[in-house]
């Protein structure tokens, strides 16, 4: 028998509760684990040596990072789960309106980040990955709730499935490089700063190297960017389905077209001498910016044709 | 470095050699302009120039035609300054353009010589190998007693069915691959010209409008018929498309239960049209699915609801009737509207008020509960005198001039009435009577003709193409050396070269070094702490 859509919807509810209550586990878990980890590293220090080996008795903390990561799982199954649900209950793409949007932004963020981490000593991330992804949650079901159900017409085609699943996974993705960036400009001041056997900032000197933080910021973005380009197209082919052009300078395009220079920029700052590195992470922060700007400011501050996608 | 890193690190300064000193500050000048630095501080300012245009309201931007005249309105001092800059036209403003005019002048200075320089590089040999090979990435090497010459020809074997470009010397292998990545880049910069082609194509020659018609109503493709008609430069507004229609039904429906109560599911408008000379058809244009002739598209965007009434004036004379348009003002469709029947005699008439299509009152007032027409009133009062159309000032269909009319009371009190259909307002004195007949509802048009979009649309297609590719496809250079060593072996010298950012495929010399025999990979790279 197939559960009926008020079910489902109530299921899809819970589901995103538990992911809510499991992030926020895990995040208490990467905090205790990173505290665990800059102990360390002063502890080493105070030995007379620099670096990020941990080892010894800190295999608490070691300890601690494998729960934090097998709980990340857990709550980014949950807010699958969650996704797949409400899309069954409302019996379309589970991104709708903003309630939605959030769900699976937070999804694509949690994926990016764990992708990363399988191939990367990122783990460094997880508390700030997780932070974002629980506020974002929290946000959704406080202020964004909407009821499943149908969508308003002009929403209603498949251009806005695919033009909003590129912009969702583009963001997700983006977030992970956000982070990373951060970190990387953090780790980048710590390790000029800081000669021979005095650290300076104990928590930029637990952080991965440098060369590990740009490497996966780049990877992300340049993982990103071209899905944000299709994004922004496939936006303009639903805006010409619909309104007849298809770009108008409305708000949210505005954005998008702002977001998306601004990461061009920080590609092209990645491949000129002198702006490399620091310079270019500036670009790439404020790309991110631009990018939540859209997504939170826009909707809510300003009135647009779009204003209509709902909060 | 890469070749273009080299390039634009040279801060050239006027040439102080025979050609004359403008020369030399043109080349300067160029040079400055064609640099990387220039392109990250163009796309910046690019970035930035466009924010003011979603803070502030924009002229011929769709969502709002009266927003510019309500912020002037609202905002008297600063608002001549503001139009000064441009900020109410910013994607139309001379600065606007300047930046993205110099982006692509930059831009094609600075794509067509790297352009050459991959031509050159596909049609030339991969280089030499740098003399001190462990200096570089991935730098493995161990001694073998095989052949110098099979060494050589196993490598030569090897990377070639692996896709190099290779060539093989007697002592080392030149090896290169992923050259499409710059062609990607290539096509994806030269996009971004078509791109703005197709762009003012549909700028020059294309024109946007927006017309209202209620059910019944007719509409001829004819500038004078629009509600608001934006023509560019070199628009043919005599020879628009032969197009009329007429609206012969409006549908709309609404969720009538669960959480969305009241969230429109369908809109649907019947239309009878005539193409040209042709014959008449009928379509339904629904969101998203417009009526389109020959690239002239007709796009539903809203609709209303379009009231029926007949007023008679003092003489008992029906002088207006039909619908009229009233404008929704909320999510339940209550919705505010003027009738003016400047034909009445012998005063001029006018009523104003409210159409509510499920009326209840609450504390505030009547209000509606619902959008769809259940239980629908009109809320109206009115009033006599001079409409003010003599003058000559134009004025809008949505809003009264009061300064010569009076409002209709009784005992002293302002009337308001509420009808529902088929009852009849009667003003005191005799002076007339409105007749609320029935409910229909109009739906707006958006009318779109734009010639540049396929151009547009192909320049987008090549841009994400060459632009995934030039992220995807990572350019390398691999080198292979055998020196004879002594005891009759040979040392065998493996070293790769990046020509992008992103670090080559990981296990690529491993593999290399295994299928010329070479010794097992060394303990993977140590991989940091997990940190
Ligand atoms: C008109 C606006 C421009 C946009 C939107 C743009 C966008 C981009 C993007 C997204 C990339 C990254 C893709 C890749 O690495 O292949 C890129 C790369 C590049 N761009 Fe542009 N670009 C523009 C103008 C320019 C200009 C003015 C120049 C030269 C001054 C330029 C030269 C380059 C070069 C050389 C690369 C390759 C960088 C590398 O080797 O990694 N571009 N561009």
């Amino acid at each position: 028998m197939i559960p009926d859509e008020q079910t489902l919807a109530q299921l899809s509810d819970r589901l995103v509760y538990s992911a809510i209550a499991v992030y926020a586990l895990a995040m208490l878990a990467y905090a205790a684990e990173t505290a665990g980890r800059v102990a360390g590293v002063s502890r080493i220090a105070g030995a007379g040596t620099v670096g990020t080996a941990v080892t010894g008795p800190h295999d608490r903390s070691r300890l601690l990072g494998a729960v934090a990561t097998s709980l990340t799982v857990l709550a980014f199954l949950l807010n699958l789960g969650g996704v797949v649900t409400r899309g069954l209950a409302a019996g379309r793409a589970p991104w709708g309106n903003m309630y939605e949007f959030v769900l699976v932004c937070a999804l694509a963020a949690g994926a990016a980040y764990l992708a990363f981490l399988s191939r990367r000593p990122v783990r460094a991330f997880g508390v700030w990955v997780v932070a974002i992804v629980l506020l974002a949650l929290g946000l959704a079901v406080t202020v964004l709730y909407t009821p499943a159900g149908d969508l308003v017409p002009v929403l209603d085609s498949y251009w806005l499935v695919i033009h909003v699943a590129a912009a969702i996974t583009a963001g997700g993705v983006f977030t992970v490089g956000a982070v990373a960036t951060a970190l990387y400009l953090v780790r980048h001041r710590q390790e000029r700063r800081s000669t021979g056997d005095a650290p300076k900032g104990r928590y930029a000197a637990s952080l991965p190297s440098t060369r590990t933080l740009e490497q996966v910021a780049h990877t992300a973005h340049i993982f990103a960017f071209p899905i944000w380009t299709f994004a922004v197209i496939a936006g303009a082919i639903w805006a010409e389905n619909s309104w007849g052009r298809y770009w108008g300078w409305d708000p949210k395009e505005t954005w998008a077209f702002i977001t998306w220079v601004f990461y061009a920029a920080h590609l092209h700052a990645q491949a000129t001498a002198g702006w490399r590195g620091v310079r270019a992470s500036w670009f790439a922060l404020a790309g991110y910016a631009a990018f939540l700007f859209n997504f939170f400011g826009v909707n809510l501050w300003i009135t647009g044709l779009h204003s209509y996608a709902g909060v | 470095m890469t070749d273009l890193d080299t390039k634009t690190t040279v801060r050239s300064h006027p040439s102080t050699g025979q050609a004359p000193p403008s020369w030399g500050w043109l080349r300067w000048a160029w040079r400055n302009l064609t640099s990387m630095r220039t392109a990250v501080v163009l796309l910046a300012l690019l970035a930035l120039a466009a924010i003011p245009g979603s803070l502030f309201p924009q002229r011929n931007v769709a969502s709002d035609p009266a927003a510019v005249i309500n912020y002037t309105r609202d905002n008297p001092r600063i608002s001549p300054w503001l139009d000064r800059m441009g900020m109410f036209d910013v994607y139309a403003s001379p600065w606007f353009a300047a930046i993205y005019v110099l982006l692509l002048i930059s831009m094609t200075g600075c794509v067509l010589p790297r352009s050459r320089r991959l031509w050159q590089s596909v049609r030339s040999d991969p280089p030499p190998a740098p003399r001190n090979l462990a200096r570089l990435e991935g730098h493995r090497t161990w001694e073998t007693t095989r052949e110098p010459a099979e060494v050589i020809a196993a490598a030569v074997a090897y990377l070639r069915s692996n896709g190099f470009r290779v060539v093989a010397t007697g002592k080392e292998v030149r090896a290169e691959r992923g050259y499409l990545r710059e062609v990607g880049n290539l096509a994806f910069h030269l996009s971004l010209l078509v791109f703005l082609v197709g762009i003012a194509a549909g700028k020059l020659v294309g024109f946007e409008g927006r017309v209202a018609v209620a059910e019944g109503g007719t509409f001829a493709n004819d500038v004078s018929q629009y509600d608001a008609f934006s023509p560019s430069a070199w628009t043919d507004v005599d020879n628009l498309e032969p197009v009329s229609f007429s609206l012969e039904q409006f549908d709309v429906s609404y969720q009538t239960s669960g959480p969305n109560m009241g969230q429109p599911t369908e809109f649907a408008a019947m239309l009878a049209y005539r193409a040209g000379g042709g014959e008449e058809q009928t379509i339904t244009v629904e969101p998203n699915h417009p009526l389109d002739v020959n690239e002239t598209k007709f796009f539903l965007t809203g609709n209303g609801y379009a009231p029926v009434v007949t007023v008679r004036d003092g003489r008992g004379q029906v002088v207006s009737t039909g619908p009229v348009l009233f404008l929704p003002l909320d999510t339940d469709n209550a919705s505010e509207g003027v009738i003016k029947v400047p034909d009445a005699q012998p005063t001029q008439l006018a009523f104003e008020g409210l159409f509510l299509p499920t009326a209840a009152v609450g504390p505030q007032g009547p209000y509606s509960m619902f959008p769809d027409a259940l239980d629908p009133q009109l809320v109206l009062t009115a009033y006599t005198g001079d409409l003010g159309l003599g003058d000559g000032v134009p004025q809008s269909v949505f809003t009264l001039d009061k300064d010569q009319l009076n409002q209709v009371r009784r005992n002293g009190q302002p009337i308001t009435q509420a009808l529902s259909v088929g009852e009849t307002m009667k003003l005191p004195g005799g002076q007339g009577t409105l007749t609320f007949d029935r409910v229909s509802r109009f739906a707006n048009f958006q009318i779109a003709h734009d010639p540049g979009k396929e151009i547009t649309l192909v320049a987008a297609v090549v841009l994400l193409v060459g632009l995934t590719t030039s992220l995807v496809i990572r350019r390398r250079r691999l080198w292979v050396r055998v020196r004879g060593a002594e005891g009759g072996e040979s040392r065998i010298e493996v070293a790769r070269y990046s020509l992008t950012r992103r670090e080559p495929p990981r296990d690529e010399i491993e593999e290399l070094v295994t299928a010329l025999g070479g010794a097992a990979p060394s303990p993977a790279p140590s991989k940091e702490s997990s940190a």
